[in-house]
């Protein structure tokens, strides 16, 4: 239990704070995630073929290559793309972007092509006669997806979303190995110092099920919230 | 674009994917029959027996697999009398830990996999064979397994392609699979985007494979 201990002699605090990386990592990621899926869905669902082919390029191969593979293009060709765009407006320094960024844009990517396809599946199982009812009643485009479409998408959607969130929230143990410290690279710092690698390992672990544990219990609140009427 | 690099790494990932291929394979095949037990432990009526089912799933499915195979890699070794026992032959290798824990983690999602698929059986099924005196044994094997078995194949069809992905792991224990390659490759050259372009087509093409197989073998064991 000292291993644990908060202060100078344990590692308490430490891994305390790499929880809230974690936790902060997850949800940026998920959002950057959602923001994919928001441009996403709408090509997945056009009627223009071209347009349907983008993103199933993007959503096929994401979800077709190992997450690790994904993250080291991201690490090693993040600020070397960066530095590529910034150099044709004019700016030729070095560049480095932190471990941070990198890192849930790298999981907020593949994140992106699993919400794309919940929020296909979502929008696709309303029935027909919702869009047509809000054309009817004369809701211009804005105001149908926003009023009618969107609240019931949202139902259908959560229980796959928070699935979603489950991978992500796993997939963000992965990016350890760019140096970023959360849970993972905290137990790794951690154990190579104490050598009980057992110990940080196992702790690591209970962490990891803590937080899927707590945030399946928000998730079902909010499941409750959205079927309301149902 | 270095098409020259793309050629020349071309081959060499091509190896690697052999040993992700292995990886893979064995630890489904291992997977499959932890899966099996787990999921009959979990429709036993035994409260204490599917609780330990049902626990064992929660754990390997909620935590992320690096961790569960750096438990089995860095922290089992810690222990003593497993430094000392016939076990460690096996635990001191980066490619069995690997496998152990591809198998305990897929063997977890398969077991859920399964147990949906047996819960879906309709009842009547299982009493017709009774009425036609079959002996529960039989019924199990010939009718419940079987199609169990065709319940449960779009969903573990699901769950290989995970596990594919999954293998890239091993390569944070020093296995030079088709990901330990790439990241070998592209720490060497600094061409991320070269690399990840022919590891990537690879794993897509493995990926392609297994999704129509499985498509071939759906239509196959579908009822009508």
């Amino acid at each position: 239990m000292e291993l644990l201990a908060f202060g100078d002699t344990g590692w308490g605090d430490e891994l305390f704070r790499a929880t809230l990386m974690t936790i902060a990592v997850s949800v940026t990621a998920m959002l950057i995630g959602f923001s994919f899926a928001a441009i996403f869905t709408p090509l997945k669902l056009s009627k223009f073929k071209s347009l349907n082919l983008i993103a199933n390029i993007y959503t096929t191969v994401i979800r077709g290559v190992p997450e690790l593979l994904v993250i080291y293009l991201f690490f090693f060709g993040g600020s070397g793309a960066i530095m590529f765009v910034a150099s044709m407006f004019g700016y030729n320094d070095y560049i480095e972007i932190n471990a941070f960024v990198t890192g849930s844009f790298a999981i907020g990517i593949i994140s992106g092509a699993y919400s794309t396809e919940v929020f296909r599946g979502a929008i696709q199982s309303i029935d027909k006669g919702q869009f047509e009812a809000a054309k009817v009643l004369g809701f211009n485009k804005f105001k149908q997806f926003y009023k009618i479409i969107l609240p019931q998408m949202l139902r259908l959607a959560i229980p796959n979303l928070s699935n979603v969130w489950q991978i992500t929230l796993k997939d963000t143990s992965l990016i350890s190995v760019t140096g970023l410290v959360e849970i993972m690279r905290q137990s790794y710092i951690a154990a190579g110092s104490t050598r009980d690698p057992l110990f940080f390992y196992s702790f690591a672990a209970v962490l990891y099920l803590l937080l899927t544990f707590l945030s399946m219990k928000l998730i079902n609140k909010l499941e409750v919230k959205y079927s309301r009427g149902y | 674009m270095d098409f020259e690099l793309m050629i020349n790494s071309f081959p060499k990932l091509l190896n690697a994917a052999v040993v992700t291929l292995k990886l893979l394979s064995v630890s489904l095949i291992v997977g499959l029959f932890i899966g099996l037990l787990f999921a009959i432990l979990r429709l036993n009526k035994n409260v204490f027996i599917n609780k330990f089912a049902y626990v064992y799933s929660y754990i390997f499915r909620g935590t992320p697999l690096l961790v569960q195979i750096f438990i089995i890699y860095f922290g089992l070794g810690q222990i003593e009398s497993i430094r000392y026992s016939f076990l460690w032959v096996i635990l001191k290798e980066p490619y069995w830990c690997a496998i152990i824990a591809f198998a305990l983690n897929t063997g977890a999602y398969t077991s859920e996999i399964l147990r949906s698929a047996f819960q879906t059986i309709k009842p009547g099924i299982v009493e017709a064979g009774r009425s036609l005196g079959i002996s529960s044994k039989v019924i199990f094997y010939k009718i419940q397994i079987p199609i169990a078995i065709r319940q449960s194949l779009p969903a573990y069809g699901n769950e290989i392609i995970l596990m594919m992905k999954g293998t890239s792991l091993a390569s944070t224990v020093t296995l030079m699979d088709l990901t330990g390659v790439a990241k070998y490759i592209i720490s060497t050259t600094f061409k991320p985007i070269e690399v990840f372009i022919v590891a990537g087509g690879i794993y897509l093409f493995m990926t392609f494979i297994i999704h129509n197989v499985i498509k071939f073998l759906e239509k196959k064991y579908s009822f009508n």
